[in-house]
């Protein structure tokens, strides 16, 4: 039973026997070629998202966020994974405004993680199209499309291949409108989506999260949401947005999370953070996948230390919710930062710093800020789970901010 | 490029399950005694038993399209010349382009500003194609192309503001000079890297496409994008043409070709048959034209501009040939890699400002004295504009801080007061005099 639970929650259900066909030998037992935790393990346990506190597992939970619009929160929930309340919000889009266009490599037959399945039936194959592989090609489509009017989502299939497209979002994207002055023309319609992050055997090209990359431009917007209902609501503020947003999708999460989620067009705040879970002696600031693993760390620590721990999910990485991360770290005295790219100049690197930088929150901190992220390395194959933060090095890092 | 990793089972046994039926020519197999079979990548291919690579040699160049001679003759029949008053027009626009760059180029050598690009030998590819599009089309350029800009009305007075970066630059004093942009001529603002606008335009081709489809009322508009021989080497030039291919996107690609990429001749920029060869292999309607015979340019792009509006719309790519007279830019001393006589060669033999002249003097409506008469009014309204740019204010330092985003995020406006707070504590070490409102305008 653990082993499957384990399959699922970073592998997402694959198995790479399916691509290995050997009719002479009979490989039993079976080893597996991905991330495990052994059977002694009390705290590097798979998530089981089925109970974890990130997600609402009742119609009634989801409803009662504040952040909803009132008909939203007296409507009704649906039980989506990831994956369809990105195809949910994106059909939405589609729906409300006929400016919204969708491509990408292989969008149209519904994605290879199934995000626009059936949209293209739904909305034409002029909206919602297939493009050449080409990433500069269609982020300098979409740049252009949105410069003339249009709300462009672009997919890139994987984080891993934004790169050819990167002249184009740092040179082209982000400076439309600051070097357009006064002219006042934009490309606030371009929203980026893609697939980011570990998922248990994507090695080197396809379990990157070059989030930090991107928030070194003034004038992108970088997103990633935790979990279905906020995937839904801040795609739909990416795209509703005058800015252009990159949308990071932690592709682990696509059907791993499950959750209610509210019927009907909602959006969320961007550059705004949320407490998932306030407390009083020691702050976790994550965002996207980590959050799981930060919250099962947290339930382990408060029972082992008697403490409280407050969690802060960041949501939009830049611009960021700086006053909602000082605030909390100003009660508490105490700042872990956790990610899963890479630590050197990483998200946590920015935290930190503006952390002691703020005279008011340097002087009520009581323990060094903490930073639990990849290590400087790329990511191995076989070693992945060392190398993603586990619930294990985020326990070990409060206990020592705790204990300094 | 990639692993085409599909992560999930299910997924995978969908993807396959969906396409099939939509594998209309990769599931034909070959017929019995078939002279080829329609591999799904080239469908019309032909088997063929003698095993020969096929030689670009063996292809001749492709031709280029003049109709009017060096001499301002008109040499294609069938083609009828634009009414006097519209040659005028782009005659005295080319002056004006040239006579600019002569005094901006001398005023950036006096230090007056900081950096000047000419388009010499270039006027007639850009005032040319620019008269045959409609002010509704929407343009994308380079930086050599400031006859564009002329022809679709920009003033001496937008040109300085910009030049100079003064307080009614409508780039706000971000830009370097050159890089010019117009909303209301429907021009983006030129940026520096290169190739860039090319899948740009691509994709606002296809927005006007998909406008005009849900409003039928939109008038028919194109886009048309410039670009030099040595940005076409560029993977945005590639990325750019083939999506525009696959997505049938009204888009007229317009290429300088002028023999040289700051000090790059054309024989280390590429091999094939110039830039034009390229497009056929796009499945693009193609065509090469001499870009010192406005006349040709014009009509080469009236004709481009009905086709790529047939059917729904198309790309079509002119490859205007033409000589870059003038040094890459200010910054550049083009004496260092090639002879001054193949310059002043280029500049006697053959350029679109003579022999247009040469056209209208065999016409009668051009002569020597109206052509002293023009270069001395051009002169006049240059000088006019240059000294009243020059002495206006800059403009004010908050706008260093806005449109980064929609609005002025908590980090930028701190930022802003942090910079004012410097500003007030120095104030010896920093003049803000010539900035309109001085520091008070950094008060987020």
């Amino acid at each position: 039973m653990s082993v499957l639970k384990n399959s699922i929650s970073r592998g997402g259900g694959v198995r790479l026997s399916q691509y290995l066909s050997s009719p002479t030998t009979k490989l039993a037992p079976f080893q597996r070629l991905y991330s495990s935790t052994p059977t002694s393990a009390r705290l590097n346990i798979p998530t089981d998202f089925s109970t974890t506190p990130i997600l609402h597992h009742s119609s009634q939970s989801a409803l009662s966020n504040h952040e909803l619009p009132p008909e939203i929160r007296n409507g009704t929930t649906k039980r989506m994974n990831l994956f369809q309340s990105v195809n949910d919000a994106l059909s939405l889009a589609l729906a409300a405004d006929e400016s919204v266009i969708l491509f990408g490599e292989d969008v149209a037959f519904g994605g290879v993680f199934r995000c626009s399945m059936g949209l293209a039936e739904r909305f034409g194959s002029e909206r919602v199209f297939n493009t050449p592989l080409s990433e500069q090609g269609l982020v300098g489509f979409g740049i252009g499309a949105a410069a003339e009017g249009m709300k462009a989502v672009a997919e890139i299939q994987f984080a891993d291949y934004v790169y050819p497209a990167f002249d184009q979002l740092v040179n082209e994207a982000a400076k439309w409108r600051y070097r357009d002055g006064a002219e006042g023309r934009h490309v606030g319609g371009l929203t980026v989506r893609m697939p980011c992050g570990g998922v248990g055997h994507g090695a080197l090209y396809h379990s990157q999260s070059p989030e930090s990359l991107f928030t070194h431009i003034p004038g992108l917007r970088v997103i990633m949401p935790r979990s279905p209902i906020q995937a839904k609501g801040l795609l739909l503020s990416a795209i509703a947005s005058n800015d252009p947003c990159i949308f990071m999708e932690p592709k682990a999460l696509y059907r791993a999370s499950v959750e209610q989620v509210p019927v009907g067009h909602y959006t969320l705040p961007l550059s705004k953070a949320e407490i998932l879970n306030p407390g009083t002696d020691l702050t976790i600031i994550s965002y996207g996948h980590p959050l799981y693993t930060c919250s099962a760390a947290i339930a382990k620590a408060e029972q082992d230390l008697g403490i409280s721990i407050e969690l802060i999910d960041l949501r939009t990485v830049y611009p960021w919710d700086k006053e909602t991360v000082l605030e909390s770290v100003r009660k508490t005295g105490r700042c872990v930062v956790v990610h899963e790219s890479m630590v050197n100049a990483g998200i946590g690197a920015e935290v930190a710093a503006s952390i002691q930088e703020d005279k008011e929150t340097f002087l009520r901190l009581e323990a060094p800020v903490m930073r639990v992220a990849g290590w400087s390395v790329h990511m191995a194959l076989m070693f992945e789970r060392f190398n993603i933060p586990d619930v294990a090095r985020v326990y070990d890092a409060i206990k020592k901010a705790v204990e300094y | 490029m990639k692993l085409p990793l599909r992560l999930a089972r299910t997924t995978m046994r969908w993807a396959i399950l969906r396409t099939t039926h939509h594998r209309f020519s990769s599931s034909l197999s070959q017929k019995p005694g078939a002279a080829g079979i329609r591999f799904p990548g080239a469908v019309n291919s032909q088997f063929t038993n003698s095993l020969t690579f096929e030689h670009p040699s063996t292809y001749p160049a492709l031709p280029t399209y003049r109709c009017v001679d060096q001499d301002g003759s008109i040499v294609d029949k069938s083609f009828s010349p634009p009414a006097d008053s519209l040659a005028l027009e782009m005659y005295d626009n080319m002056l004006c382009v040239s006579i600019m760059d002569v005094i901006m180029f001398e005023a950036q050598r006096q230090g007056r500003l900081s950096f000047y690009m000419t388009g010499q030998g270039e006027e007639g590819t850009c005032v040319g194609s620019a008269s045959a599009l409609e002010k509704e089309d929407v343009i994308f350029c380079q930086y050599r192309e400031a006859g564009v800009f002329t022809q679709r009305g920009f003033t001496f007075d937008d040109f300085m503001s910009q030049l100079f970066a003064n307080k009614k630059d409508s780039g706000r004093g971000r830009n370097m000079p050159v890089h010019y942009g117009s909303k209301a001529l429907n021009i983006h603002t030129i940026s520096s890297p290169l190739a860039t606008q090319i899948p740009q335009a691509s994709g606002a081709a296809y927005a006007l496409k998909m406008q005009r489809l849900t409003d039928p009322n939109i008038p028919p508009r194109v886009v048309a994008c410039y670009f030099g021989e040595g940005a076409a080497s560029e993977g945005d030039f590639h990325a750019a043409l083939n999506i525009a291919a696959t997505r049938s996107c009204p888009v007229i690609f317009i290429c300088r070709n002028n023999g040289y990429a700051i000090s790059t001749p054309t024989l280390e920029q590429y091999r094939g048959d110039g830039i034009a060869s390229r497009g056929t292999g796009y499945g693009i309607d193609t065509i090469r034209v001499d870009g010192n015979d406005i006349f040709a340019v014009r009509e080469v792009t009236k004709r481009a501009r009905e086709l790529a509006l047939k059917d729904g719309g198309r790309p079509v790519l002119i490859e205007a040939m033409s000589y870059r007279i003038s040094h890459h830019s200010t910054s550049d001393d083009s004496f260092a890699y090639r002879a001054r006589i193949e310059v002043e060669d280029w500049k006697r033999r053959d350029n679109p400002i003579t022999r247009l002249r040469k056209y209208l003097e065999k016409k009668g409506v051009w002569n020597e004295e109206k052509e002293s008469a023009a270069r001395s009014r051009i002169r006049k309204e240059v000088l006019k504009a240059f000294a009243e740019a020059e002495k206006e204010k800059k403009p004010a330092m908050r706008s260093m801080f806005e449109d980064i985003y929609e609005d002025l995020t908590p980090e930028l406006k701190s930022q802003m007061s942090e910079l004012k707070g410097i500003i007030e504590r120095y104030p010896n070490e920093y003049d803000v005099s010539e900035f309109e409102g001085g520091k008070e305008s950094l008060k987020p």
